[in-house]
């Protein structure tokens, strides 16, 4: 299992309880891959600790067990090899929407010349459809406009793995849905590999090669890795006539609703506990067989 | 009708002004007497015993005359309201700065590591309340020197503010500007210098804001002890010299210059603030 690009081995978090006599786990045994060029979505209930995961693959939390192995050396805090794009933007409110990003290329390319900096900042500006708001300070930008401009950030350092951690969850359905189609177009001329979580069902169809499902926590897995078989390129409005859209959804919105209740926590550990990794699942072709055999 | 909020403020602020100017100045008309003066009154200059406090109209000729030569001396005790001014301000500026270059590299330090916040904490504590005119004998006694020691405690009184404001400022900013420092690799002096300093400056300039007015306030008062120059010597020297018309012109100078100070820092600090 070491040809993964990232290789995500035992992961486990654990707190200590308040009053410091035992301790709460709150996911443990996370085992996964992400291949070079994958799009990867993680989707569970909130307190599973998808965040947590997210904040140990970039560096910014650390694991009690288990590791990060990436491209063949272990993580161990923040790289810009493994750039992020928080929630809440995380733009710095006191530079303008330019000097966010050049800030970054800056970092990443310490011996670029002041012209290369600019110019490839403004390239991916021009890449989320931002060039005229370059010298506006992000209090003067919608959340939409925000985003976008921290998605610029992150895809201008050409990290080696983008990790997102609910880019949309605080847009509007509308910008939304905008927004995840300029990711879908800048994804498929860069091919970064890319981590994300959401909480939206469609958007993780919509956007990644696979997603990975968290039971409920404490005590949360990874438990199934949903291999999302839709050709590319997709796009928003086609996308939900594809055959097999419903039967990936439905196996999605089933796993939220009924078994990561089921699956969460030690009491289903029994059955689990000598696979650690995730069952693989690939609904749209699963279904397909059963309806060979219902035809035959 | 609707003229402007700001007209209309200007207006009230000119009626308040006059009333009050009116007031004072008709509390201050010497009675007249019926009966002729006595040659003893003639003598002592006028029928009243009691001493009064000078109407505006005489501040009013003061303050224009102080004001057209402000920068005459003519010996220790007889020297122009700007110089005794210049020499307040040299003392605040010097005893500020000094503090800056101290206070904000502690408060940095405190504000980053909880361990020196807890450490130092104690300390700050207990010299925080202290008035700072309590330090003039022991400056005194340290330094030997009456214009450095005013320095001082200007220095001590302004460190304050401006440390737990820095500390505070620091230890506050947002966490996701410090995570996005540290997922671009920034050195800590980079973090410092481009994210901790810039998200913090709008509550390290509200300290030093702080720390201006209070120096001010201060140094009245310590110019009254060291003596031999400074706006607060010119108060308590044209106290002993019961001249009370240039007493009132020199509050009114120091209410003045306490404004322009305060509006100083209030520019410099609406520079570095920033919307989220």
């Amino acid at each position: 299992m070491t040809n993964h690009f990232v290789e995500v081995e035992g992961l486990a978090k654990r707190y200590p309880t308040p009053d410091g006599s035992d301790e709460l786990t709150v996911f443990e045994n996370a085992n996964f891959g992400i291949n070079k060029g994958e799009f990867v979505c993680i989707i569970g209930h909130s307190g599973c600790g998808k965040s947590t995961i997210l904040n140990i693959l970039a560096g910014l939390d650390e694991a009690s067990e288990g590791a990060v192995i990436m491209n063949g050396k272990e993580v161990a805090g923040p790289s810009l090899e493994r750039g992020v794009v928080f929630q809440n933007y995380s733009l710095l409110p006191w530079r303008t929407t330019l000097k966010n990003i050049t800030f970054a290329v800056r970092a990443r390319w310490p011996n670029w010349s002041k012209e290369q900096v600019l110019e490839h900042s403004m390239k991916f500006l021009d890449l989320v459809g931002l060039n005229g708001v370059e010298h506006h300070k992000p209090s003067q930008l919608s959340g939409g406009m925000r985003q976008r401009v921290s998605i610029a950030r992150a895809f201008a350092t050409q990290p080696k793995l983008l990790l997102m951690d609910e880019p949309f969850g605080a847009l509007d359905a509308l910008t939304r849905g905008m927004i995840q189609e300029e990711l879908l177009k800048i994804w498929e001329e860069t091919h970064q590999t890319v981590f994300m979580i959401t909480h939206d069902v469609d958007e993780a169809i919509l956007l990644s090669d696979r997603i990975l499902l968290m039971t409920n926590g404490p005590q949360a897995r990874v438990a199934e890795s949903v291999q999302i078989s839709i050709e590319r390129p997709r796009n928003r409005t086609d996308i939900i006539h594809h055959p097999s859209y419903y039967k990936i959804r439905n196996h999605l919105v089933d796993f939220l609703v009924n078994r990561s209740k089921e699956l969460s926590g030690s009491a289903a550990g029994a059955e689990v506990a000598d696979s650690k990794h995730p069952l693989l699942v690939d609904p749209a072709n699963e279904a397909d067989d059963d309806l060979k055999q219902a035809a035959g | 009708m609707h003229k402007s909020l700001k007209f209309r403020a200007a207006i009230v602020s000119l009626v308040l002004l006059t009333l009050f100017l009116g007031i004072w100045e008709g509390l201050n008309i010497v009675p007249t007497d019926t009966k002729p003066l006595t040659e003893y009154e003639l003598l002592i200059g006028g029928a009243s015993q009691e001493a009064r406090v000078p109407p505006p109209s005489s501040v009013i000729v003061r303050a224009y005359d102080e004001l057209s030569n402000p920068f005459y001396d003519a010996g220790p005790n007889d020297k122009g309201i700007g110089i005794q001014l210049g020499y307040s301000l040299y003392r605040v500026l010097a005893g500020f700065f000094l503090a800056a270059l101290i206070a904000l590299p502690i408060g940095f330090l405190v504000g980053m590591s909880p361990l020196m916040h807890r450490a130092l904490n104690p300390y700050i504590q207990v010299l925080k309340p202290i008035s700072p005119l309590a330090w003039m004998p022991l400056a005194l006694f340290i330094i030997k020197d009456s214009e450095t020691s005013a320095i001082f405690v200007i220095f001590i009184c302004s460190i304050w503010p401006m440390l737990i404001n820095t500390a505070f400022g620091v230890a506050n900013v947002r966490q996701d500007w410090v995570n996005v420092a540290r997922t671009h690799e920034l050195s800590h002096l980079k973090t410092a210098f481009q994210v901790i300093l810039p998200a913090a400056a709008p509550t390290i300039l509200t300290g030093m804001r702080i720390s201006i007015g209070i120096a001010w306030l201060v140094i009245v008062a310590a110019e009254m002890l060291v003596g031999g120059t400074g706006i607060g010597y010119y108060v308590w020297n044209e106290w002993n010299n019961l001249d009370l018309t240039s007493v009132i012109f020199s509050i009114l100078m120091i209410g003045v210059v306490g404004m322009l100070l305060d509006t100083a820092l209030g520019r410099i600090s609406r520079m570095v603030e920033y919307e989220e």
